[in-house]
């Protein structure tokens, strides 16, 4: 009796089990990657749970972490900073995955200084040896005769990657430049900080800072989206395979007028 | 249930919440050393702390501590420079010179300082005193070890004054009368019997003081600049070792190099605040033999 009672019972918990798998995949959804990204998904997930009943979790961790997740099945979307590596690629392949990128939004990255300073223009040369140290006054850039105080995200930031790769050509930022942590914390400093260079976010950008043109470029919306601007790059989401069901409604919906428009609100510049 | 088993129940759990901050502890210290120390076999404990360059993310990477400890040292000393004199004074004046009533209502005040949340400091030295520092010296920038050094000093004051205060007012009352009743004036009462016997105690208050400054993290990753260079001067900036785990953690890939490192940090961290509190306590032990006559 009690045997047959003990297996009806364990038979039912399997049962239960299974219907809430099956039933939690199309209602499921995982999400990791870059942590520049992560505001983005956090963001529209948050918006696109409101409207339907569904249950995303987003989880940060960086590109690396998040392809790795997709590659081992354990994430439906990756986020990415950056593309998918050759040898990420490969590593899917050999495992049966098929990773398929989906480009979300333009990140920009505008150097900012302090809106009393004369300068207009910097050359990604000029910005390298500024954040490298070997010009360290204003007046070798046409400014005024002032130390240049070179102000920069931490090491582990999203943000301090592109810039240190595309503006400081991957070498290493003077260890005399101010670390912030935050684009918020850099604002502050610039404003209040006559000599002062950083860089933030292009939704950062008001008036207590003025941005300089890169090569020539402003950064606007518009310069970063053509690709004009140079410290710029696209933003990705990599599923495996063409998406379907509720992944594919998710990506639609980032990619659609009122996901771009929540990116745009988040700082970053919306696709269209 | 006889009153015996009751008695018994609640001695253990009384026993069990005594024990757990124990238990909380040791936790934490098996963490620390489980996620740090694999850093040190990397490495080398040698290069990690006297290397002098931190690049955690580049490749190659470098991971020198030396100027994130020089920049804790650097501020925690100019904090005491600051906040020792002010915080003896305050403690001397509050325990023998005002009168009683008025001690009731000065050192609960003094006391407050202590609850004021550390952002609220940091915001301080960020808009007010940097600013302010920044125009009198002429600087580039007003985020230097000087502004982190005046407000972690301002930070670790209450416990200064508290404690020596108390250290000042355990010294038995005859031997200010013995002083006094010999002719001594009431400035050589005060720096040569009062001061000389609390000594010890005032030891402890500093150092726990000490304590305070150097695990401080919200106001120096605000106001002490950041610039992870080997401090050369007080009007620089510098990176103390508690502002680079909290700026950098949130985003190191758990279980990498640069993580490891950032525990190694937290190690070495803990390490210098443990001698503290072990100096502090053996300063202690020795003032409360000599106050009580041995």
């Amino acid at each position: 009796m009690r045997k047959s009672l003990l297996i009806v019972l364990s038979a039912l918990l399997v049962l239960t089990l299974a219907t809430g798998v099956v039933g939690a995949q199309d209602n499921n959804l995982t999400i990791q990657g870059s942590s520049t990204v992560l505001p983005i998904a956090q963001k529209t997930a948050e918006v696109y749970m409101e409207k339907y009943d569904v249950n995303i979790s987003v989880r940060g961790g960086g590109s690396g972490n998040g392809i790795a997740a997709l590659i081992d099945g354990t994430t439906d979307i990756a986020d990415a900073s950056r593309f998918i590596k050759e040898s990420e690629v490969k590593n899917a392949v050999d495992n049966g995955y098929y990773p398929v990128p989906h480009r979300v939004a333009m990140d920009g990255i505008a150097v900012v200084i302090n809106p009393s300073n004369p300068v207009e223009n910097l050359t990604l040369d000029q910005l390298q040896q500024i954040y490298t140290g070997e010009i360290t006054n204003w007046s070798e850039l046409g400014g005024a005769d002032k130390e240049i105080v070179v102000v920069s995200r931490d090491s582990s930031s999203g943000t301090f990657e592109v810039f240190n790769e595309i503006a400081v050509g991957g070498k290493r930022v003077t260890p005399n430049a101010l670390l912030q942590a935050s684009n918020g914390a850099i604002k502050s400093v610039v404003s209040d900080t006559e000599g002062a260079i950083g860089y933030v976010g292009l939704g950062y950008l008001d008036d207590t800072l003025k941005a300089v043109k890169v090569n020539g470029v402003a950064p606007t919306n518009n310069t970063v989206a053509s690709g004009e601007f140079p410290i710029a790059r696209p933003l990705f989401m990599f599923t495996d395979r063409w998406p379907e069901g509720l992944t594919l409604r998710f990506i639609n919906f980032v990619k659609s007028a009122e996901g771009q428009k929540i990116i745009e609100e988040q700082g970053f510049v919306p696709l269209f | 249930m006889d009153w015996k088993t009751k008695e018994k129940i609640i001695k253990y759990i009384l026993l069990f919440f005594a024990l757990s901050s124990i238990f909380f502890l040791t936790g934490i210290v098996i963490v620390l050393f489980r996620e740090g120390l694999p850093i040190f076999n990397k490495i080398g404990i040698i290069d990690f702390i006297f290397g002098k360059e931190w690049y955690p993310t580049y490749d190659p990477s470098s991971y020198g501590i030396l100027s994130l400890i020089m920049g804790s040292l650097l501020v925690t000393f100019g904090a005491m420079v600051f906040s020792v004199p002010i915080g003896l004074a305050s403690s001397v004046f509050i325990s023998y010179i005002l009168p009683k009533k008025l001690k009731t209502f000065v050192k609960p005040t003094i006391e407050l300082l202590a609850g004021i949340p550390s952002v609220i400091y940091g915001l301080f030295g960020m808009k007010i005193l940097g600013p302010f520092l920044k125009n009198v010296f002429g600087l580039p920038t007003g985020l230097t070890a000087l502004t982190a050094s005046i407000m972690l000093g301002i930070m670790a004051l209450p416990t200064i004054i508290s404690l020596s205060e108390d250290a000042i007012t355990s010294i038995p009352k005859r031997y200010r009368d013995a002083s006094l009743a010999l002719g001594g004036t009431r400035w050589e009462t005060i720096s040569k019997v009062i001061l000389p016997t609390a000594s010890s105690g005032i030891v402890t208050a500093v150092i726990l003081g000490m304590g305070r400054a150097i695990g401080e993290t919200m106001t120096v990753l605000m106001v002490a600049g950041g610039a992870a260079a080997m401090p050369s001067s007080f009007l620089k900036p510098v990176r103390p070792m508690t502002a680079t785990i909290a700026a950098e953690m949130g985003e190191a890939p758990v279980g990498s190099e640069h993580y490891q490192a950032l525990f190694g940090i937290a190690i070495i961290l803990f390490i210098i605040t443990l001698s503290f509190n072990i100096l502090a306590d053996l300063a202690s032990r020795r003032f409360k033999k000599k106050v009580s006559g041995q």
